[in-house]
Protein backbone atom coordinates (compact mmCIF):
# COMPACT_ATOMS: atom_id res chain seq x y z
CA UNK A 1 0.00 0.00 0.00
CA UNK A 2 2.82 2.32 0.95
CA UNK A 3 4.40 1.69 -2.45
CA UNK A 4 1.21 2.55 -4.33
CA UNK A 5 1.02 5.79 -2.37
CA UNK A 6 4.55 6.69 -3.37
CA UNK A 7 3.82 5.88 -7.00
CA UNK A 8 0.64 7.97 -7.16
CA UNK A 9 2.27 10.82 -5.32
CA UNK A 10 5.27 10.88 -7.65
CA UNK A 11 3.10 10.72 -10.75
CA UNK A 12 0.40 13.23 -9.95
CA UNK A 13 0.56 15.10 -6.67
CA UNK A 14 4.26 15.89 -6.79
CA UNK A 15 4.77 15.73 -10.51
CA UNK A 16 8.47 16.35 -11.11
CA UNK A 17 7.97 18.73 -14.01
CA UNK A 18 4.89 20.65 -12.94
CA UNK A 19 5.27 20.83 -9.17
CA UNK A 20 9.05 20.80 -8.73
CA UNK A 21 10.13 22.27 -12.08
CA UNK A 22 12.66 19.52 -12.62
CA UNK A 23 14.01 18.86 -16.10
CA UNK A 24 12.52 22.12 -17.30
CA UNK A 25 15.19 22.88 -19.89
CA UNK A 26 14.59 19.78 -21.97
CA UNK A 27 10.91 19.92 -21.05
CA UNK A 28 10.62 23.21 -22.92
CA UNK A 29 13.13 22.47 -25.67
CA UNK A 30 11.97 18.99 -26.74
CA UNK A 31 8.21 19.44 -26.48
CA UNK A 32 7.54 20.65 -30.02
CA UNK A 33 6.39 17.25 -31.31
CA UNK A 34 4.58 14.41 -29.57
CA UNK A 35 6.88 11.72 -31.05
CA UNK A 36 10.11 13.23 -29.78
CA UNK A 37 8.49 14.13 -26.45
CA UNK A 38 7.46 10.49 -26.10
CA UNK A 39 11.02 9.33 -26.88
CA UNK A 40 12.58 11.64 -24.32
CA UNK A 41 9.93 10.72 -21.76
CA UNK A 42 10.64 7.01 -22.17
CA UNK A 43 14.36 7.63 -21.87
CA UNK A 44 13.77 9.56 -18.65
CA UNK A 45 11.68 6.72 -17.16
CA UNK A 46 14.38 4.27 -18.14
CA UNK A 47 17.29 6.23 -16.68
CA UNK A 48 15.41 7.31 -13.54
CA UNK A 49 14.32 3.70 -12.98
CA UNK A 50 17.95 2.62 -13.00
CA UNK A 51 19.82 5.48 -11.35
CA UNK A 52 17.54 6.16 -8.37
CA UNK A 53 17.76 2.58 -7.00
CA UNK A 54 21.47 2.49 -7.82
CA UNK A 55 22.12 5.71 -5.95
CA UNK A 56 19.98 4.35 -3.15
CA UNK A 57 22.38 1.42 -2.81
CA UNK A 58 25.38 3.74 -2.93
CA UNK A 59 23.83 5.88 -0.23
CA UNK A 60 22.99 2.94 2.04
CA UNK A 61 26.25 1.08 1.64
CA UNK A 62 28.81 3.85 1.17
CA UNK A 63 27.79 7.36 1.99
CA UNK A 64 25.33 7.42 4.88
CA UNK A 65 26.53 7.92 8.42
CA UNK A 66 27.78 4.55 9.63
CA UNK A 67 27.08 2.97 6.25
CA UNK A 68 30.52 1.47 5.93
CA UNK A 69 29.85 -0.98 8.74
CA UNK A 70 29.99 -3.97 6.38
CA UNK A 71 33.53 -2.97 5.43
CA UNK A 72 35.32 -1.66 8.50
CA UNK A 73 33.10 -2.80 11.35
CA UNK A 74 32.46 -0.62 14.39
CA UNK A 75 34.73 2.20 13.37
CA UNK A 76 32.10 3.07 10.75
CA UNK A 77 30.18 5.03 13.40
CA UNK A 78 32.63 7.89 13.01
CA UNK A 79 32.59 7.97 9.22
CA UNK A 80 30.03 10.12 7.46
CA UNK A 81 30.66 10.56 3.77
CA UNK A 82 27.35 12.21 2.95
CA UNK A 83 29.10 15.43 1.91
CA UNK A 84 30.32 13.45 -1.09
CA UNK A 85 26.83 12.46 -2.14
CA UNK A 86 26.46 15.09 -4.86
CA UNK A 87 29.57 14.08 -6.74
CA UNK A 88 28.88 10.38 -6.23
CA UNK A 89 25.34 10.68 -7.59
CA UNK A 90 26.30 12.70 -10.63
CA UNK A 91 29.18 10.37 -11.44
CA UNK A 92 26.86 7.37 -11.17
CA UNK A 93 24.34 9.05 -13.40
CA UNK A 94 26.87 10.07 -16.03
CA UNK A 95 28.44 6.61 -16.06
CA UNK A 96 25.07 4.83 -16.09
CA UNK A 97 23.82 6.96 -18.94
CA UNK A 98 26.90 6.08 -20.95
CA UNK A 99 26.53 2.36 -20.23
CA UNK A 100 22.81 2.35 -20.93
CA UNK A 101 23.42 4.08 -24.23
CA UNK A 102 26.02 1.50 -25.28
CA UNK A 103 23.83 -1.38 -24.10
CA UNK A 104 20.78 -0.19 -26.02
CA UNK A 105 22.92 0.34 -29.09
CA UNK A 106 24.25 -3.19 -28.90
CA UNK A 107 21.17 -5.17 -27.97
CA UNK A 108 18.27 -3.29 -29.47
CA UNK A 109 19.06 -1.12 -32.50
CA UNK A 110 15.35 -0.39 -32.94
CA UNK A 111 15.09 1.04 -29.43
CA UNK A 112 18.35 2.92 -30.01
CA UNK A 113 16.88 4.55 -33.07
CA UNK A 114 14.06 6.04 -30.99
CA UNK A 115 15.81 6.68 -27.65
CA UNK A 116 19.46 6.96 -28.69
CA UNK A 117 19.68 10.67 -29.30
CA UNK A 118 17.99 11.51 -26.03
CA UNK A 119 20.01 9.36 -23.71
CA UNK A 120 23.19 11.50 -23.59
CA UNK A 121 20.99 14.58 -23.31
CA UNK A 122 19.46 13.46 -20.04
CA UNK A 123 22.78 13.01 -18.25
CA UNK A 124 22.44 16.66 -17.33
CA UNK A 125 18.66 16.66 -17.01
CA UNK A 126 17.92 17.92 -13.52
CA UNK A 127 15.00 15.51 -13.17
CA UNK A 128 17.48 12.64 -12.97
CA UNK A 129 19.73 14.17 -10.32
CA UNK A 130 16.66 15.61 -8.61
CA UNK A 131 15.17 12.13 -8.35
CA UNK A 132 18.26 10.87 -6.54
CA UNK A 133 18.43 13.89 -4.25
CA UNK A 134 14.77 13.58 -3.28
CA UNK A 135 15.32 9.88 -2.67
CA UNK A 136 18.14 10.74 -0.27
CA UNK A 137 16.20 13.52 1.42
CA UNK A 138 13.13 11.35 2.01
CA UNK A 139 15.18 8.39 3.11
CA UNK A 140 13.50 5.83 0.85
CA UNK A 141 14.26 2.14 1.17
CA UNK A 142 15.44 0.19 -1.87
CA UNK A 143 12.00 -1.00 -3.02
CA UNK A 144 10.53 2.45 -2.43
CA UNK A 145 13.28 3.98 -4.52
CA UNK A 146 12.59 1.62 -7.43
CA UNK A 147 8.93 2.62 -7.38
CA UNK A 148 9.75 6.30 -6.93
CA UNK A 149 12.23 6.32 -9.82
CA UNK A 150 9.88 4.70 -12.31
CA UNK A 151 6.72 6.54 -11.34
CA UNK A 152 8.54 9.88 -11.19
CA UNK A 153 9.57 9.22 -14.77
CA UNK A 154 6.03 8.30 -15.75
CA UNK A 155 4.76 11.57 -14.30
CA UNK A 156 7.38 13.47 -16.25
CA UNK A 157 6.41 11.64 -19.45
CA UNK A 158 2.74 12.47 -18.90
CA UNK A 159 3.54 16.14 -18.51
CA UNK A 160 5.85 16.46 -21.51
CA UNK A 161 3.57 14.51 -23.87
CA UNK A 162 0.56 16.60 -22.81
CA UNK A 163 2.52 19.80 -23.38
CA UNK A 164 3.76 18.60 -26.78
CA UNK A 165 0.21 17.78 -27.87
CA UNK A 166 -0.94 21.26 -26.86
CA UNK A 167 1.98 22.86 -28.67
CA UNK A 168 1.18 20.96 -31.86
CA UNK A 169 -2.31 22.45 -31.81
CA UNK A 170 -0.95 25.87 -30.84
CA UNK A 171 0.83 26.12 -34.16
CA UNK A 172 -2.49 26.88 -35.81
CA UNK A 173 -3.43 29.65 -33.39
CA UNK A 174 -2.76 33.30 -33.78
CA UNK A 175 -0.43 34.04 -30.87
CA UNK A 176 0.83 37.63 -30.37
CA UNK A 177 4.27 37.97 -32.01
CA UNK A 178 6.22 38.61 -28.80
CA UNK A 179 4.59 35.72 -27.03
CA UNK A 180 5.35 33.15 -29.73
CA UNK A 181 7.60 30.24 -28.88
CA UNK A 182 8.92 30.37 -25.34
CA UNK A 183 6.42 32.84 -23.86
CA UNK A 184 3.25 31.00 -24.74
CA UNK A 185 4.85 27.70 -23.77
CA UNK A 186 5.46 29.00 -20.27
CA UNK A 187 1.91 30.22 -19.93
CA UNK A 188 0.54 26.91 -21.25
CA UNK A 189 2.69 25.03 -18.76
CA UNK A 190 1.41 27.33 -16.04
CA UNK A 191 -2.17 26.43 -16.90
CA UNK A 192 -1.28 22.74 -16.97
CA UNK A 193 0.41 23.04 -13.60
CA UNK A 194 -2.74 24.70 -12.28
CA UNK A 195 -4.78 21.72 -13.48
CA UNK A 196 -2.36 19.34 -11.79
CA UNK A 197 -2.78 21.26 -8.52
CA UNK A 198 -6.17 19.55 -8.26
CA UNK A 199 -4.37 16.37 -7.23
CA UNK A 200 -2.88 18.29 -4.32
CA UNK A 201 -6.05 17.75 -2.32
CA UNK A 202 -5.79 13.96 -2.41
CA UNK A 203 -4.93 12.48 0.95
CA UNK A 204 -2.57 9.54 0.59
CA UNK B 1 35.16 50.31 -22.24
CA UNK B 2 35.83 48.48 -25.45
CA UNK B 3 32.87 47.49 -27.58
CA UNK B 4 33.55 43.78 -27.24
CA UNK B 5 33.86 43.91 -23.46
CA UNK B 6 30.71 45.96 -23.14
CA UNK B 7 28.85 43.46 -25.27
CA UNK B 8 30.21 40.63 -23.17
CA UNK B 9 28.93 42.28 -20.02
CA UNK B 10 25.62 43.73 -21.15
CA UNK B 11 24.21 41.20 -23.61
CA UNK B 12 23.38 38.54 -21.01
CA UNK B 13 21.36 41.08 -19.04
CA UNK B 14 18.79 41.64 -21.74
CA UNK B 15 19.31 40.53 -25.34
CA UNK B 16 21.00 37.22 -24.52
CA UNK B 17 19.43 36.67 -21.13
CA UNK B 18 20.18 33.12 -20.01
CA UNK B 19 16.66 32.45 -18.75
CA UNK B 20 14.34 34.27 -21.08
CA UNK B 21 16.26 33.83 -24.33
CA UNK B 22 18.76 31.00 -24.01
CA UNK B 23 16.28 28.92 -21.95
CA UNK B 24 18.98 27.83 -19.50
CA UNK B 25 18.59 27.16 -15.81
CA UNK B 26 14.83 27.37 -15.70
CA UNK B 27 14.27 24.78 -12.97
CA UNK B 28 15.84 26.73 -10.18
CA UNK B 29 14.49 30.03 -11.46
CA UNK B 30 10.99 28.73 -10.95
CA UNK B 31 11.41 26.61 -7.87
CA UNK B 32 13.13 28.87 -5.39
CA UNK B 33 11.55 32.22 -6.21
CA UNK B 34 8.69 32.00 -3.72
CA UNK B 35 10.44 34.62 -1.59
CA UNK B 36 13.11 37.23 -2.32
CA UNK B 37 15.30 35.86 0.44
CA UNK B 38 15.66 32.37 -1.03
CA UNK B 39 16.08 33.88 -4.49
CA UNK B 40 18.98 36.02 -3.22
CA UNK B 41 20.64 33.04 -1.60
CA UNK B 42 20.35 31.04 -4.80
CA UNK B 43 21.74 33.99 -6.80
CA UNK B 44 24.76 34.14 -4.53
CA UNK B 45 25.42 30.43 -4.83
CA UNK B 46 25.00 30.41 -8.59
CA UNK B 47 27.20 33.48 -9.13
CA UNK B 48 29.96 31.85 -7.11
CA UNK B 49 29.71 28.54 -8.97
CA UNK B 50 29.41 30.06 -12.43
CA UNK B 51 32.31 32.51 -12.12
CA UNK B 52 34.61 29.90 -10.57
CA UNK B 53 33.68 27.12 -12.98
CA UNK B 54 34.10 29.35 -16.02
CA UNK B 55 37.52 30.47 -14.77
CA UNK B 56 38.74 26.98 -13.92
CA UNK B 57 37.45 25.39 -17.12
CA UNK B 58 39.04 28.17 -19.13
CA UNK B 59 42.38 27.78 -17.31
CA UNK B 60 42.63 24.09 -18.15
CA UNK B 61 40.78 24.20 -21.47
CA UNK B 62 43.87 23.24 -23.47
CA UNK B 63 44.54 20.22 -21.27
CA UNK B 64 41.08 18.63 -21.46
CA UNK B 65 40.79 15.93 -24.14
CA UNK B 66 37.66 16.43 -26.23
CA UNK B 67 36.16 13.02 -25.51
CA UNK B 68 36.02 13.42 -21.73
CA UNK B 69 35.31 17.13 -21.51
CA UNK B 70 31.72 16.75 -20.30
CA UNK B 71 32.64 14.61 -17.34
CA UNK B 72 35.61 16.86 -16.53
CA UNK B 73 33.34 19.87 -16.50
CA UNK B 74 30.82 17.99 -14.38
CA UNK B 75 33.51 17.07 -11.86
CA UNK B 76 34.69 20.69 -11.59
CA UNK B 77 31.15 22.00 -11.28
CA UNK B 78 29.99 19.46 -8.73
CA UNK B 79 33.06 20.10 -6.55
CA UNK B 80 32.24 23.81 -6.58
CA UNK B 81 28.59 23.15 -5.80
CA UNK B 82 29.62 20.97 -2.88
CA UNK B 83 31.66 23.88 -1.50
CA UNK B 84 28.73 26.25 -1.97
CA UNK B 85 26.37 23.76 -0.34
CA UNK B 86 28.61 23.28 2.70
CA UNK B 87 29.00 27.06 3.12
CA UNK B 88 25.24 27.58 2.95
CA UNK B 89 24.62 24.76 5.43
CA UNK B 90 27.15 26.30 7.80
CA UNK B 91 26.06 29.94 7.72
CA UNK B 92 22.44 30.01 6.50
CA UNK B 93 21.13 26.72 7.85
CA UNK B 94 17.40 27.45 7.98
CA UNK B 95 17.35 29.11 4.56
CA UNK B 96 19.41 26.31 3.04
CA UNK B 97 16.80 23.88 4.38
CA UNK B 98 14.17 25.79 2.44
CA UNK B 99 16.15 25.47 -0.78
CA UNK B 100 16.12 21.68 -0.22
CA UNK B 101 17.61 19.86 -3.18
CA UNK B 102 17.91 22.90 -5.38
CA UNK B 103 21.39 23.89 -4.25
CA UNK B 104 22.56 20.44 -5.31
CA UNK B 105 20.74 20.87 -8.56
CA UNK B 106 23.05 23.74 -9.54
CA UNK B 107 25.23 20.88 -10.82
CA UNK B 108 22.74 20.21 -13.55
CA UNK B 109 21.79 23.83 -13.97
CA UNK B 110 22.27 24.20 -17.69
CA UNK B 111 23.63 27.76 -17.37
CA UNK B 112 26.80 26.47 -15.73
CA UNK B 113 27.32 23.62 -18.19
CA UNK B 114 26.19 25.73 -21.10
CA UNK B 115 28.61 28.58 -20.43
CA UNK B 116 31.49 26.23 -19.71
CA UNK B 117 30.87 24.40 -22.96
CA UNK B 118 29.99 27.36 -25.15
CA UNK B 119 32.30 30.06 -23.83
CA UNK B 120 34.95 28.97 -21.35
CA UNK B 121 36.25 26.16 -23.57
CA UNK B 122 37.20 28.70 -26.24
CA UNK B 123 38.20 31.86 -24.36
CA UNK B 124 40.96 33.05 -21.96
CA UNK B 125 40.31 32.99 -18.20
CA UNK B 126 39.63 36.68 -17.60
CA UNK B 127 37.06 36.94 -20.36
CA UNK B 128 35.47 33.69 -19.20
CA UNK B 129 35.20 35.00 -15.64
CA UNK B 130 33.54 38.17 -16.96
CA UNK B 131 31.18 36.08 -19.07
CA UNK B 132 30.31 34.02 -16.02
CA UNK B 133 29.67 37.15 -13.99
CA UNK B 134 27.53 38.75 -16.68
CA UNK B 135 25.45 35.63 -17.24
CA UNK B 136 24.84 35.13 -13.56
CA UNK B 137 23.77 38.78 -13.34
CA UNK B 138 21.26 38.18 -16.14
CA UNK B 139 20.00 35.18 -14.21
CA UNK B 140 19.91 37.07 -10.92
CA UNK B 141 17.92 39.89 -12.50
CA UNK B 142 15.13 37.54 -13.58
CA UNK B 143 15.25 35.56 -10.34
CA UNK B 144 14.97 38.58 -8.08
CA UNK B 145 12.28 40.09 -10.29
CA UNK B 146 10.18 36.94 -10.16
CA UNK B 147 10.86 36.49 -6.45
CA UNK B 148 9.78 40.06 -5.76
CA UNK B 149 6.47 39.68 -7.59
CA UNK B 150 5.71 36.28 -6.08
CA UNK B 151 6.47 37.33 -2.52
CA UNK B 152 4.72 40.69 -2.83
CA UNK B 153 1.46 39.30 -4.17
CA UNK B 154 1.70 35.90 -2.55
CA UNK B 155 2.19 37.16 1.01
CA UNK B 156 1.84 40.93 0.85
CA UNK B 157 5.36 41.33 2.21
CA UNK B 158 8.87 41.86 0.83
CA UNK B 159 11.79 40.48 2.84
CA UNK B 160 9.46 40.28 5.83
CA UNK B 161 8.28 43.91 5.69
CA UNK B 162 4.57 44.39 5.07
CA UNK B 163 3.96 46.41 1.92
CA UNK B 164 0.22 46.16 1.46
CA UNK B 165 -2.24 47.39 4.13
CA UNK B 166 -3.69 44.85 6.56
CA UNK B 167 -6.82 44.04 4.59
CA UNK B 168 -4.79 42.48 1.75
CA UNK B 169 -5.84 38.94 0.94
CA UNK B 170 -2.70 37.01 -0.15
CA UNK B 171 -2.91 35.52 -3.63
CA UNK B 172 -2.14 31.84 -3.10
CA UNK B 173 -1.60 31.19 -6.80
CA UNK B 174 1.62 33.21 -6.72
CA UNK B 175 3.26 30.94 -4.17
CA UNK B 176 2.24 27.75 -5.98
CA UNK B 177 4.04 26.49 -9.05
CA UNK B 178 1.60 27.74 -11.72
CA UNK B 179 2.26 31.32 -10.61
CA UNK B 180 5.95 30.96 -11.40
CA UNK B 181 5.27 29.71 -14.91
CA UNK B 182 2.80 32.48 -15.62
CA UNK B 183 5.08 35.23 -14.31
CA UNK B 184 8.07 34.08 -16.36
CA UNK B 185 5.80 33.80 -19.41
CA UNK B 186 4.67 37.38 -18.88
CA UNK B 187 8.30 38.49 -18.27
CA UNK B 188 9.25 37.06 -21.64
CA UNK B 189 6.28 38.73 -23.27
CA UNK B 190 7.20 42.16 -21.88
CA UNK B 191 10.87 41.76 -22.72
CA UNK B 192 10.19 40.74 -26.29
CA UNK B 193 7.67 43.50 -26.80
CA UNK B 194 10.41 45.96 -25.86
CA UNK B 195 12.96 44.33 -28.16
CA UNK B 196 11.06 42.70 -31.03
CA UNK B 197 14.34 41.34 -32.50
CA UNK B 198 14.14 38.63 -29.82
CA UNK B 199 10.88 37.24 -31.22
CA UNK B 200 10.76 33.69 -32.52
CA UNK B 201 9.16 32.94 -35.86
CA UNK B 202 7.01 29.91 -35.46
Amino acid sequence: MELINIALKAMFVENMALAFFLGMCSFLAVSKKVDTAMGLGLAVIFVLGITVPLNNLIRHFLLQEGALEWLIGEKAEEVNLSFLSLIAYIATIAAMVQIVEMAIDKFSPALYATLGVFVPLIAVNCAILGGSLFMAQRDYTFSESVVYGISGGVGWLLAIVALAAIREKLRYSNVPASLRGLGITFITTGLMAMAFQIFGGIQL
Amino acid sequence: MKQATRQLLLDPLHLQNPITLQVLGICSALAITTTVETALLMCGALTFVLVCSNTIVSLIRNLIPGSVRIITQLAIISSLVMIADEILQAYFYSLAKELTVFVGLIVTNCIVMGRAEAFAMANPPLRSALDGLANSMGYNLVLIGVGLIRELFGTGKVLGYSIFPDGYEPNGLMVLSPGAFLIIGIFIWIQRSISPEMNEDS
